[in-house]
């Protein structure tokens, strides 16, 4: 029923919720249309000048058409009460309840033209950024190394992976100008505002595995799109979503943990520029 | 004209500048604006006609005229639009169609010729500020499309002018603010001559429950223009002064910009600017809307020969429409973060701000009923005004509901949505004026063929290019990518739309080809008719065609009876108009 009118396979808890209201949104918009249509297209056959060569002064004697705009009004407020006021209240806003959901924590970063993604790593706390730490090809973060915080964390770029069917919590917000976080097939889109830190969260309930099966190619993700004009190049700033089990989740986090520190120990991260302390020389 | 240049109250000829170029007769300012305007739609029309070629064929020189285009700052390899020029051409298509085309059309060139002649004035009350206001409209213009030949182009930051990157780039944009200054600054002239000249110089007899619906409408927007473009101004003047003296008004602390921390002492606010931007823009969507319902309610008592049904209920609807569009700006909003409270409040009022709309659309189709009607073009405009502005009514339903809107929020269902209500809507509907009124104007009528071969492909195209929009929409394709959305999987299935929207878009363009021809054909071998030429009742068809010059009637118009009093019972013919005193 969902794909009637052509949306994306739906990949999270709250998806299909959506895609149910639009449709029925879409059917009291069609009905309204029809009840419109028809009525014109009688009237302009019955009362055509050669049909109806004499007009009637007062036309339709009925206050009918009230009844029907207030029935109209009714079946809109009966769609905001009954659906996307508390949808939204429960849903959108709602912070996921730590004590029972244990929700997947993560930050995104838009940048032009780019999705950073910050994972604050096992101790569940997000090291230091700083700005002033930034680096375009280092450390587009600008994360703090000397924060004992910052040891476990890992930063991506355009690659978002999360646990399948476990809340996701995500801090989003932006390093330069406006973006906007797409996940049509999550049905999530929040834009990520400089200066903002917005709480977004959703439940995945797809794999990406089972997305490849059911869309029938092998190679496809699940993408993030940038939904606001953020610049030149905005229509490329494309990023990728990985849902896979909790376990195979683990499993790369180890390995890009692994990654980080065999990094630092090549010296890159000690030579990238701190605060207050002037950069290290060349020996 | 000349049979009226007898009377001796006229003050002697004028010369050509005065007469035609810094005049002061509200007739010629508001022809002044109707073919600027007509020029400036002209222009964006072109511009959005060069974006569709992209979107549906990315990376392809541009046909015929490839060639030519060589600026390397737009065009790499020669004829191949490069993001940058296909970011500026969206903008000013938005901010061209809107600020300098249509709502100069419906009210600087609708309002200004016909709101004095319907009311029985001879003039506007303040004819030096109606000169004014157009000048200083032209000169904005100037302004915006001269900011296309700076060496890095016209803004690139979209319509809406966000920042931060509407500070960041080009200086393309701070001639976007300056040509705002100068729209607003002409439409808050223009606004508060209209409402003077509605309020105080109506004819004797005409009481406001009297006036026209057109009038009404134009009441309204007058309204709506002089009081939500001041918080606009004052943005424009900070988003100015952020560009060009270093103010940090909308630019908060710690950005990162082009490898580099951004210096500026920051502490703004990115949101301020869209909320004060959107106060003014959501009204705006009625300025585009309410002068086109009027034209439309005017032509359609006048071709089904009867009264509007509902007149009452109409009139008090745009009257609570004009209230409720102040508090509805938030609804464009919805994802920059809100909380449940703003949220409902928004939600709230955007569903009832739907309820007067739907009760003038009602009204206007239900007025068929019972009429006996003609299928001129005009009639023919106005009528099809009705299921399109219908389409783009509805599809705002789900646009203004939150939960909906996560879904559909900058896609492509976004601009199917408010062009239906503006292209196949309002520009319809001015049309339908210009067929209708453009006797009152030049003598001579237009001629009816080509009204129609002008009509009905126009009437397929405008489908054509937008209803396509809202099925990519639903499929999550998003507004403003310079390839279309190639570049995303998720797109792919419903690419080849783009291909059928741009064809519809140079069949369009094709197809005004009659119009324009008709139009300026017209008024030197269009067929003379006399001064009432569709049985009309309304106080400017008692005038004659053209109106003479500053005064407008032969003699005072005095208003006997309300504005729609076709097919009255016992009357020898199917129109009383209002001018006409009771017969004893």
């Amino acid at each position: 029923m969902n794909r009637w009118l052509g949306f994306p396979l739906v990949a999270s808890e709250h998806g299909a919720k959506i895609d149910s209201f639009i449709l029925i949104v879409h059917g009291l918009m069609l009905l309204v249309f029809l009840v419109w249509g028809a009525w014109m297209t009688t009237a302009l056959l019955k009362f055509r000048r050669a049909q109806h060569p004499r007009a009637d002064y007062h036309g339709l004697r009925t206050r009918l058409p009230y009844f029907l705009v207030a029935l109209m009004a009714g079946a809109e407020a009966l769609l905001l009460i009954g659906f996307a006021l508390p949808f939204w209240h429960d849903e959108i806003v709602a912070a996921p309840d730590p004590a029972r959901e244990n929700p997947f924590a993560v930050r995104v970063i838009g940048q032009q033209f780019q999705w950073n993604v910050h994972y604050p790593g096992p101790d569940g706390v997000y090291g230091r950024t700083d700005p002033a730490l930034m680096d375009d090809t280092l450390n587009s973060l600008g994360l703090d190394k000397n924060d004992p915080a910052s040891e476990d964390d890992i930063t991506t770029l355009n690659q978002l992976h999360l646990p399948l069917g476990r809340m996701a919590q995500i801090g989003l917000s932006s390093k330069d100008v406006i973006h906007s976080f797409f996940l049509p097939e999550f049905r999530v889109k929040q834009d990520a505002i400089p200066g903002m830190r917005v709480p977004v969260s959703f439940r995945p309930t797809m794999s990406t595995e089972e997305f490849r099966r059911r869309t029938g190619r092998p190679a496809r993700d699940f993408e993030i799109a940038c939904a606001q004009l953020c610049g030149i190049n905005h229509y490329t700033m494309r990023g990728f979503v990985t849902i896979e089990s909790q376990e195979e989740f683990d499993a790369w986090y180890a390995a890009q943990l692994e990654e980080k520190r065999k990094y630092t120990e090549d010296d890159w991260w000690t030579e990238e520029k701190t605060v207050d302390q002037p950069a290290p020389q060349d020996p | 004209m000349t049979s009226h240049d007898h009377s001796d109250s006229h003050p002697p000829r004028q010369p050509f500048w005065q007469r035609y170029i810094f005049s002061t007769d509200h007739k010629v300012i508001g022809v002044q604006y109707a073919l600027t305007s007509m020029v400036f739609m002209f222009a964006g029309f072109m511009l959005m006609v060069l974006m569709r070629w992209q979107l549906a064929y990315p990376g392809t020189p541009l046909p015929f005229i490839g060639h030519l285009l060589t600026s390397e700052a737009r065009f790499s390899p020669p004829g191949v639009m490069l993001p940058e020029f296909y970011n500026s051409l969206g903008a000013m298509h938005g901010t061209v169609m809107i600020f300098l085309g249509v709502v100069p059309f419906a009210v600087g060139a609708f309002a200004n010729y016909l709101v004095p002649l319907q009311i029985g004035a001879p003039d506007m009350a303040f004819p030096r500020l109606n000169m004014a206001s157009y000048w200083v409209y032209f000169l904005g213009g100037v302004i915006f499309l001269g900011s296309f030949f700076l060496p890095d182009g016209a803004a690139r930051a979209g319509w809406t002018s966000y920042p931060p990157l509407s500070i960041i780039e080009t200086p393309g944009q701070t001639f976007w603010l300056a040509g705002m200054f100068m729209v607003i600054v002409s439409s808050l002239l223009g606004s508060v001559n209209i409402l003077v000249t509605i309020i105080q110089l109506r004819a004797p007899g005409l009481t406001f429950m009297r006036l026209p619906f057109f009038v009404w409408g134009q009441f309204i927007t007058a309204f709506l223009l002089l009081l939500a473009f001041p918080p606009l101004q004052a943005a424009a003047v900070m988003q100015l002064m952020d560009r060009l003296l270093h103010t940090s008004f909308f630019i908060p602390s710690g950005l990162y910009i082009n490898s580099a921390p951004l210096e500026v002492s920051g502490g703004g606010s990115v949101l301020l600017y869209q909320h004060l931007f959107w106060f003014l823009a959501h009204p705006e969507v009625y300025v585009l809307i309410l002068p086109a319902m009027g034209i439309v309610a005017e032509i359609v008592a006048n071709n089904t020969r009867k009264p509007l049904w509902g007149y009452r209920s109409m009139v008090y609807s745009a009257i609570f429409l004009g209230f409720m569009s102040f508090v509805v700006w938030a609804h464009h909003m919805y994802l920059t973060g809100m909380g449940t409270t703003i949220s409902t409040f928004f939600q709230t009022t955007t569903m009832i701000i739907s309820v007067p709309s739907i009760v003038i659309l009602t009204a206007l189709v239900i007025s068929l009923w019972g009429g006996s009607i003609r299928f001129n073009t005009p009639m023919l405009f106005a009528l099809a005004f009705l299921p399109m502005f219908a389409i783009g009514g509805l599809t705002g339903l789900p646009l203004g509901l939150a939960a909906a809107d996560i879904h559909l929020h900058d896609t492509y269902y976004v601009i199917g949505h408010f062009h239906y209500v503006v292209a196949p809507g309002t520009i319809f509907a001015l049309f339908a004026g210009v067929y209708f009124w453009f006797p009152k104007v030049t003598g001579r009528q237009m001629n009816e063929l080509l009204g129609k071969i002008h009509f009905w492909p126009s009437l397929l195209f405008m489908n054509g290019i937008f209803f396509p929009m809202l099925i990519q929409g639903l499929h999550g394709v998003n507004r403003r990518l310079y390839d279309g959305g190639a570049f995303y999987a998720n797109n792919q299935e419903v690419l080849f739309l783009n291909k059928a929207m741009t064809h519809s878009a140079f069949a369009l363009a094709v197809v005004q080809l009659p119009f324009i021809f008709n139009l300026f054909w017209s008024i030197w071998f269009g067929k003379k008719v006399g001064d009432n030429p569709w049985d009309a009742t309304t106080i400017e068809w008692s005038a004659p065609s053209p109106p003479v010059g500053h005064g407008n009637f032969v003699t005072t118009p005095v208003a006997h009876r309300g504005p729609y009093e076709y097919s009255v019972a016992g009357a020898a013919r199917d129109f009383t108009p209002q001018f006409e005193p009771e017969r004893v």
